[in-house]
């Protein structure tokens, strides 16, 4: 009798074996609705003894700008590393919203879920046209065997020139992207991103290397995004991140030193110490 | 249409495909029609010789797709060929029967030889040609998912990679070596009669084979087109040149990677499989690393990440080798040698790059 | 521990010797003639001794049997070690004069036609003659006894105690009751305490079938303390069982004296065994070490994959071939020739193919092993061409030949000894190359950050072109070595190439001390497993471990670690 329950029970019609239930990390689970889209609590991470991070508690809100600063190997890129999954912290916890566990997933889920990067040397497909650049960083089901079939739908394509057009390189579209100048090259990988219509951007010195002009329209393109994505930038050139910051978040040694407006954090006595006292 | 589709953009393809084509309507017609004594007769050997050329073409093809697209330079491709080979090799052993010079209907020779009793398990199936060219598809496509599933899970990339598919192809050289294996040891297996009931012999079914290596060449190559010029072609572009971004904008880089080994391993190994009925023979010597290294010269010498172009490496080298090898065997290492050097120095497109940039000059 | 040095020997000699050795049982002794005989000058040293020898043995052309005795006597007192094999060939019938007109004095052995002769007096063979054309020394049984006292009074009287120990040893093959009578007699005569064990053992085997129980269990325990199979053998006898299963043996005593005995034996000889394996492991993985570790600098610190690796090992091994031709009578001191002079050779032409190619392709990985691969065919066929494609056979030293014999089962050969401490010197030159001398800094420092050396003043092509040098000279020298191990062929670098490769990318790359450990592991791992698997599948089971391995740790047992290794 017992077994035959069993039984009737396995066969039940709503019966979900647990194998068969999809993880449930996609984009419905995101829930921000506490605020911050990114909690990174507690974070320590080293190489070789070099305390890359230090127990780094940082909150990013959901649809913020937020610049952060600090000196060279104040752990701005590692914080970048952990956040993306190339690096896997010692110790402490990252969260996507409040559900999604980032530790648990490798790079491309993380892209997936919506978290997307941009390097600080920019990296783009050298040997593919700009268009396709872009095509590939659209956001769409990126398995293998879809991947091989996939056609460009009509919709997908007037996204892409949408793109081309917000990062001005409409003209270049069918030009190889190692042909790009520097400046292009950071904008086309920012186009990547918005591509991928993440909830997070993560930029990495966005304006190194670029010129006065192409600095101002990096950080209109910027602005722009603020509301509808969280974006974290990450920068040295102070009179960009003064020209765009809303918070500004201070690294020291690992871990945060300073935060608030560009203001207060100018005045802050312990920057001021640690970066002009020193 | 689905061929116009897939060869749009592709003149090179154009052109080597009507080759191919004229080939297949040319070879038998001087084979079969024109009589022997004619001058434009096609002696069989020269057919056979072809066909040999044809099957080492898909190979380099399987090769130009890994190395060329996905940037992985396998140095033990010759074991998933090897491997198709041998499948094929063993129907084509059970199909010689009774007939073996020890008479055994069923054991091959080389089992009665080691006084072995019965087939190893390994053997059965094997007298069904459709179950030995599932082998053929499946057992190099096994290894390579194996194997690639191993090496691209944990990020095993570059030279390192190429050193462990050596030590792949290397191990199994060892392996199939030893007598109790049970593929024929040092001397491999040979001696083929008939495949399907017919005579492996005759000119008629070396000109049928030579037809099927030219069209399974042809159908790999729109199939590597295919794969290439579609969305995946791209993405597997993307990771050869910047891994890491591609992993970034949220693809599975190391299942694209698997994805496109095993699709070369399997047509490696239908090129395996084409090569032994024409050459009669298959030993461990095709596990060698050293043949395996020169595929990719092949594909190097034609041109990588063209297609075409290692369908004309392959078949220039081993012409070359032909030739060199029967007039002057102690020139023929040197030239390959030089071969290796002076088209990593000089031609990094290969010869096809060459063309090319002539015409672009043009 | 004591050392055993056969003489090497030309092809001849050496199988004329293993005929003697059949004959005579006690091979050393006879070796000892002929090292007398092939040195030259101390045969003239010899000369007025060598003319009594010879009148001596010319005498037993004639005489009665009295005669003979006193001639015996008479050589036996000139202590010359050619007496042996007449008194040997003696012994066996084996002693004959020609016929002709010199009426010589030959020892012989049977050939399907006749008697293949060899003088007693200069060790050479003379050939083949026929039956009718020799006349033999006859004896009779008092004669023979005498002989064998003499023979083994002979060996018992040198004052190498290995001498003494291999008499001891014929003599144990041979034990009758004059052979046991003697044994018993130098017994307490004797001070070394391994033949006095040898002596005691080969008594043991008469007196394990004594009567006396206490005579047997003190053979027993004589007995339980060597290694030697025919004495495990003769004590398994003791524990026979018949087809009831009852012991044969009637005394439950003795039964359980030789299964303790059997068992201490076995014991014994499986940790010899291990021990040997130990050492067979160790010198293939020094061996691999050799190959690996002039890899571990061209491809572990500047990157470079180079193919031609092993053809550099095999340019290092011909040039030894070339030495020795150039000095044939010099075989003793032409490896330390060989050694630098590889080093030149294969440095050469490792900065000849970094000069000419490699440089030309830094930063491209892929396309370096293709170009290095074609290098190595090219050199390949280059031997091929100029000293043919069959295998050249390089002499040992005789201070190389000959093996370290430590007891029955443990041998350690001395070629694979030296090789062994070779490795450890080459492994410390180079270390201190890289730790303590300006090229060792500068090459570590373009190696981590080559912009930044070049800024600083690093001639950072100079550099290059040393380190890789070094690299390949290291290779040449590896070749020397391996030319005292293997055929000297043109396939030799290629046997070595993917095992170096293996051993650099275990250890981990850009790492001396990785090369090192994982070479030596891979080495024990190898003939660890031989006695399971067999070589080959021991072969095929190491690379998939390694294969797998790298899965698991892809930057090796010993990766480069901090930020400079991510990317």
């Amino acid at each position: 009798m017992a077994l035959l329950t069993k039984a009737r029970d396995l066969m039940r019609r709503d019966k979900a074996f647990e194998f068969s239930v999809p993880e449930p990390v996609h984009d419905s689970a995101l829930d921000t609705t506490h605020g911050p889209i990114l909690y990174l609590e507690d974070i320590s991470v080293s190489f070789d003894g070099f305390r890359a991070l230090n127990k780094l508690n940082l909150y990013i809100d959901d649809g913020e700008l937020r610049c952060i600063i600090g000196a060279n190997g104040a752990g701005k890129t590692t914080m970048m590393d952990v956040i993306t999954g190339k690096t896997k912290p010692d110790t402490g916890a990252v969260f996507f919203g409040q559900k999604i566990d980032l530790l648990k997933l490798d790079e491309p889920a993380i892209a997936q879920a919506g978290i997307c990067r941009k390097f600080q040397k920019p990296t783009v497909f050298e040997q593919l046209p700009v268009f396709n650049n872009l095509e590939l960083a659209m956001r769409t089901d990126k398995r293998v065997w879809s991947t091989l079939f996939a056609q460009l739908t009509g919709e997908q394509n007037d996204f892409i020139h949408e793109t081309l057009e917000t990062i001005g390189l409409k003209e270049l579209i069918y030009q190889e992207a190692g042909s790009l100048s520097h400046g292009q090259k950071q904008w086309l990988e920012i186009g990547m991103l918005l591509m991928q219509q993440p909830k997070v951007l993560l930029v990495d010195e966005p304006v190194a290397g670029m010129t006065h002009q192409e600095t101002e329209r990096t950080a209109e393109l910027l602005l722009a995004l603020e509301g509808k994505h969280s974006v974290v930038v990450v920068e040295h050139d102070m009179e960009f991140v003064r020209s765009i910051a809303r918070k500004v978040t201070v690294l020291h040694e690992g871990s945060v030193l300073a935060e608030g407006s560009m203001n207060e954090v100018q005045n802050n006595a312990r920057v001021i110490e640690v970066y002009l006292g020193g | 249409m689905f061929i116009t589709k897939i060869l749009r953009d592709d003149l090179g393809g154009k052109i080597f495909l009507s080759l191919l084509a004229a080939v297949i309507v040319l070879v038998p017609l001087f084979n079969l029609l024109v009589p022997a004594s004619s001058l434009f007769h096609l002696p069989t050997y020269t057919v056979t010789l072809f066909g040999k050329y044809l099957s080492y073409a898909l190979l380099a093809l399987a090769v130009d797709l890994v190395w060329g697209y996905c940037g992985i330079l396998t140095l033990g491709h010759g074991a998933f060929f090897a491997l198709g080979g041998y499948a094929m090799s063993m129907y084509l052993m059970r199909q010689i029967g009774g007939r073996g010079v020890y008479g055994n209907p069923v054991l091959p020779d080389f089992m009665v030889f080691l006084d072995w009793k019965e087939l190893p398990w390994y053997w059965h199936g094997f007298d069904e040609f459709w179950f030995a060219m599932i082998m053929v598809v499946l057992v190099p496509g096994l290894l390579a998912y194996i194997f690639g599933w191993l090496a691209f899970r944990s990020r095993v990339t570059g030279v390192y990679l190429s050193i462990i598919t050596q030590a792949m192809t290397y191990a199994l050289l060892l392996a199939f070596f030893r007598n109790e294996m049970g593929f024929g040891g040092n001397n491999g297996l040979t001696d083929f009669k008939d495949i399907l009931g017919f005579n492996l012999q005759s000119d008629s079914v070396r000109v049928i084979i030579f037809m099927i290596s030219a069209f399974a060449l042809a159908a790999g190559y729109l199939a590597c087109r295919f794969v290439v010029s579609s969305k995946l072609g791209r993405v597997v572009i993307a990771l050869r040149d910047t891994e890491s971004r591609t992993r970034f904008i949220g693809y599975k880089v190391e299942l694209f990677k698997l994805w496109i080994f095993v699709f070369s391993a399997v047509m490696a190994g239908i090129a395996g499989a084409l090569y032994v009925p024409q050459v009669g023979i298959i030993n461990p010597g095709e596990f060698s690393p050293l043949n395996s290294i020169e595929l990719v010269i092949w594909v190097a010498v034609g041109g990588r990440c063209t297609l075409y172009g290692a369908v004309v490496g392959a078949v220039l080298v081993n012409f070359g080798k032909s030739f060199f090898t029967a007039a002057l065997p102690e020139v023929w290492l040197f030239a390959l040698g030089a071969l290796f050097i002076l088209v990593t120095l000089f031609l990094p497109y290969g010869l096809v790059g060459l063309l090319r940039r002539k015409r672009r000059a043009v | 521990m004591k050392k055993k040095r056969s003489v090497r020997i030309s092809c001849l000699l050496a199988k004329l010797f293993s005929l003697v050795i059949f004959i005579s049982s006690a091979s050393f002794a006879d070796s000892q003639i002929s090292q007398e005989i092939k040195t030259g000058s101390e045969a003239i040293a010899h000369e007025e001794v060598a003319s009594t020898f010879e009148n001596l043995v010319n005498q037993f052309k004639e005489g009665d049997f009295n005669q003979k005795m006193e001639v015996i006597n008479q050589i036996t007192l000139l202590k010359d070690k050619r007496a042996r094999l007449v008194f040997q060939s003696l012994l066996n019938d084996r002693l004959f004069y020609s016929k002709d007109v010199s009426q010589r004095v030959y020892s012989g052995e049977t050939t399907p036609n006749g008697y293949r002769m060899i003088d007693v007096t200069t060790g050479q063979v003379i050939g083949e003659v026929n039956q009718d054309s020799v006349t033999k020394i006859k004896i009779n049984n008092r004669l023979r006894k005498m002989l064998r006292t003499s023979l083994a009074q002979l060996d018992m009287t040198v004052k190498d105690p290995d001498i003494r120990l291999k008499a001891v040893k014929s003599i144990g093959n041979d034990l009758n009751e004059d052979t046991v009578k003697f044994l018993r007699t130098v017994l307490p005569l004797e001070t070394d305490n391994e033949v006095r064990t040898a002596i005691k053992a080969s008594l043991a085997m008469v007196d394990l079938h004594a009567d006396d129980l206490k005579v047997r269990l003190d053979a027993i325990k004589s007995l339980s303390v060597t290694m030697d199979s025919e004495y495990n053998t003769e004590l398994k006898k003791l524990v026979d069982k018949d087809s009831a299963g009852n012991y044969l043996e009637q005394d439950q005593r003795i039964i359980e004296a030789a299964t303790n005995a059997i068992k201490k034996i076995e014991s014994r000889v499986s940790f010899y065994e291990h021990l040997q394996t130990l050492f067979f492991g160790l010198s293939l993985g020094s061996v691999l070490v050799l190959a690996a570790i002039g890899l571990a600098i061209t491809f572990g610190v500047m990157g470079v994959i180079n193919m031609a690796h092993g053809e550099l090992i095999m340019l290092g091994a011909y040039t030894t071939y070339v030495v020795q031709l150039l000095m044939p009578n010099h075989i003793d001191i032409s490896l330390f020739i060989a050694i630098p002079a590889a080093f030149a050779v294969s440095g050469l032409f490792g900065i000849l193919i970094e000069r000419g190619v490699i440089r030309f392709l830094y930063g491209r990985p892929l396309e370096t092993l293709l170009a290095t691969f074609g290098i190595s065919l090219v050199l390949q066929q280059l031997v091929r061409t100029v000293f043919s494609p069959l295998n050249r056979s390089v002499t040992t030293p005789s201070w190389m030949s000959g093996s370290l014999e430590i007891n029955s089962v443990l041998t350690l050969t001395l070629n694979r000894l030296y090789i062994v401490g070779f490795t450890l010197l080459v492994f410390l030159i180079l270390l201190a190359v890289l730790k303590k001398t300006r090229l060792g800094l500068e090459v570590r420092a373009v190696s981590q950050n080559r912009a930044m050396a070049k800024a600083m003043g690093i001639k950072t092509e100079w550099v290059d072109a040393m380190t890789f040098g070094l690299g390949s000279g290291i290779a040449g020298v590896a070749g020397v070595a391996l030319s005292q191990l293997t055929n000297v062929g043109p396939n030799l670098g290629q046997t070595y190439i993917i095992d170096s490769f293996m051993v650099v990318v275990f250890g981990g790359v850009g790492n001396l001390w990785g090369a090192m450990i994982s070479g030596l592991s891979l080495g024990l791992a190898n003939k660890f497993l031989e006695p399971y698997a067999g070589a080959v599948l021991a072969k095929i089971l190491v690379l998939i471990f390694i294969i797998l391995f790298i899965q698991k740790r892809p930057r090796g047992l010993f990766p480069q670690k901090g930020r400079a290794a991510e990317g």
